[in-house]
């Protein structure tokens, strides 16, 4: 098990090395100039000069890739080319509320996919299994920024049951940051009414960033539970005269659970990075915008940044899953 | 779905598989689809208006018998730009599909049947693509290439060919133990035949499986890239971009923003299908 966790850690870091190598190799082989992009068209050749002196973008590329590497290990990103700060400031800033937002968009997920899921699963071919299979198909095809705006139309401007984007009322008294989590730093900071108006200003953003991991779960949730429920043990345990929930309960639900738990991680993953779409949508101050404005303007240590976050954030989630694994299922031994 | 046992000589190989897929309602809802859809790339064009044309006094005009979807801000006909995003989203699906499992085929066919240190590298290249946050990569690859369309299909490509490479791998690993391919080898085959003609085609299901749905998936991601300024320009009528101009007028003028939403979705849609019906008829083992 030790051996089997040295491993992995190690895993973690060489695919966190190797995003880092590829995101920088990207950076070397485009055509783009950062420096044009930050001083704009009409920058003097001096000032180009000047730029690229600073942040270094003079020296040959290893030599570029050494430095960012030496940084990088006592814990410095590098500056931001756009913002001027260093960008593990940014991303400090930025990551708590894609954090939030993700998780709020997991929990609903689960909420809807998986309950779903075990719907259709115990009703196979009749009416809520239809239902659900058609939602979860229409909710995997549907475009998620187009769902975010729609949303926005009818629950926001016209129906006016939900607030608008951001993550607070405009007039709420925002908490003074302790860990970046509104949530948490409302309760903080004793105050239960903004508490509830950020988690009210959560529940648009994070229906439409879970939908389509909803949907996904459904379908899995419902595979998971039809191969389970057509096993011999369940019959057997059918047989013996069990309650029908029993079976359910104590015999199906923990072996379809497995697999549903290989695909929650990486959708924890996905929606982590998946949030760019949605965070636009609802100007929510999230590393997703704060990647996407960073992109268009070639500010490529920021991009890095999020980048590595976002791998690393993922090796993790992964490494997670597998140890719940042996938890879950007592066959699973690691050597 | 209930299959009758197809029984008698005359019953070609292939016939059982194509009766399946004709049984499965969803298969033929997504093939409908996917039929209208070719039609519509194709043929749309020459029976539409101009789709960049403006008519600015005719602006945020709902459907009419003159403009079947109404128009839009700037008063081009949306029909005729959804039309003409068809063929655009559909152009963008197959090549990203054609270059990703392009790609991820050679890897996972070299990996699989060389093995060892080849094996082990290629997998772990793999292994960090996975890893990698798929839609901010294609932003930057798109940001720094310059955003348009083509550029949009090569970042979109370039973090869609992993998974080819993870299914082609195990095909190869499992197919390179059978008799056949032993045999092949006896008779003086040399590697490079033994992949192409031996272990290339008998892996293909999966990848034929899960193509489907990347067509699908793609469209989605280039759309989504469009819609934040990475993918196709303003006026081209991208689909996404179509949404992305329209969002402002969606309280005034739904269906400017609706019809091309509703255009991906219904793409996708028929790819998703077609996906699951592929699954089920080739591969009985993989229905969920």
């Amino acid at each position: 098990m030790f051996a089997y966790l040295v491993r992995r850690l190690f895993f973690v870091v060489f695919v966190v090395w190797g995003v880092t190598f590829a995101t920088f190799f990207i950076s070397q082989v485009v055509p783009a100039d950062p420096a044009l992009a930050a001083l704009g068209d009409n920058a003097r050749e001096d000032q180009i000069k000047e730029f690229r002196e600073r942040n270094g973008l003079n020296k040959p590329a290893y030599v570029q890739y050494a430095v960012y590497m030496g940084k990088l290990l006592r814990g410095d990103l590098g500056q931001s080319l756009r913002t001027s700060r260093p960008v593990a400031d940014d991303l400090r800033e930025f990551f708590p509320a894609t954090v939030e937002l993700s998780l709020a968009a997991f929990l609903i997920a689960i909420l809807i996919g998986v309950p779903f899921g075990v719907v259709a699963a115990l009703n196979q071919n009749r009416p809520p299994d239809v239902t659900v299979r058609i939602l979860a198909l229409l909710g995997g095809a549907v475009p998620v920024f187009f769902l975010g705006i729609l949303l926005l139309e009818v629950f926001h401007r016209q129906l006016g049951w939900f607030p608008g984007p951001g993550r607070l009322d405009p007039y709420a008294l925002t908490p003074p940051r302790v860990t970046g989590f509104m949530a948490v730093d409302t309760l903080l900071a004793r105050d239960p009414r903004t508490f509830l108006d950020s988690l009210y200003h959560l529940v648009l953003p994070a229906v439409v960033l879970g939908s389509a991991s909803a949907a996904l779960l459904a379908r899995m949730t419902r595979g998971a539970m039809l191969e389970v429920l057509s096993q011999d043990y369940i019959r057997t345990a059918r047989a013996k005269g069990a309650a029908n929930n029993a079976v359910i309960r104590r015999h199906a639900a923990k072996n379809a659970a497995l697999p549903v738990l290989t695909v929650l991680g990486g959708l924890l993953g996905g929606l982590l990075s998946g949030a760019v779409l949605t965070e636009t949508i609802f100007s929510w101050p999230g590393i997703g915008r704060y990647v996407t404005t960073s992109a268009s303007s070639l500010d490529f240590p920021a991009v890095m940044g999020v980048t590595l976050l976002a791998g690393l954030t993922y090796a993790l989630i992964n490494l997670a899953v597998d140890l719940l694994y042996a938890y879950i299922d007592p066959r699973i031994k690691y050597g | 779905m209930a299959s009758v046992p197809t029984t008698g000589p005359a019953a070609r190989p292939g016939s059982r598989t194509v009766r399946r897929f004709r049984r499965n309602f969803s298969a033929m809802l997504g093939l409908g689809l996917f039929i209208l859809l070719v039609v519509l790339a194709l043929l749309g064009p020459f029976f539409t208006a101009d789709p960049l044309a403006q008519q600015l006094a005719n602006k945020l005009k709902p459907p009419s018998p003159q403009h079947f979807l109404g128009t839009d801000q700037l008063g081009r006909d949306v029909w005729s730009r959804v039309v003409h995003g068809a063929a655009i989203s559909l152009r963008v699906g197959f090549l990203v599909v054609l270059l990703s499992a392009a790609v991820g085929i050679v890897v996972g066919l070299v990996a699989g049947s060389l093995g060892g240190t080849a094996d082990n590298v290629l997998m772990r290249v793999t292994d960090i693509f996975f890893a990698f946050p798929s839609l901010i990569l294609a932003m930057a690859i798109a940001a720094a290439l310059g955003p348009n369309l083509n550029n949009t299909i090569l970042a979109v490509a370039a973090v869609s060919w992993p998974v080819y490479a993870r299914l082609v791998r195990a095909q190869a690993l499992a197919l390179r133990e059978r008799e056949f391919v032993e045999a092949a080898r006896a008779l003086g085959a040399r590697t490079p035949r033994v992949l192409w003609r031996h272990i290339l085609p008998n892996s293909l299901t999966p990848v034929m499986v899960q193509a489907s749905f990347d067509v699908g998936g793609a469209i989605l991601t280039a759309a989504g890239l469009s819609f934040v300024g990475f993918g196709a320009q303003p006026p081209t009528p991208e689909w996404g971009a179509m949404v992305s101009e329209a969002r402002n007028y969606i309280d005034v003028a739904f269906w400017a923003s609706v019809a091309p939403a509703v255009a991906i979705m219904l793409t996708v849609l028929a790819f998703n299908l077609l996906g699951d019906a592929l699954r089920d008829v080739l591969d009985p083992r993989g229905r969920d």
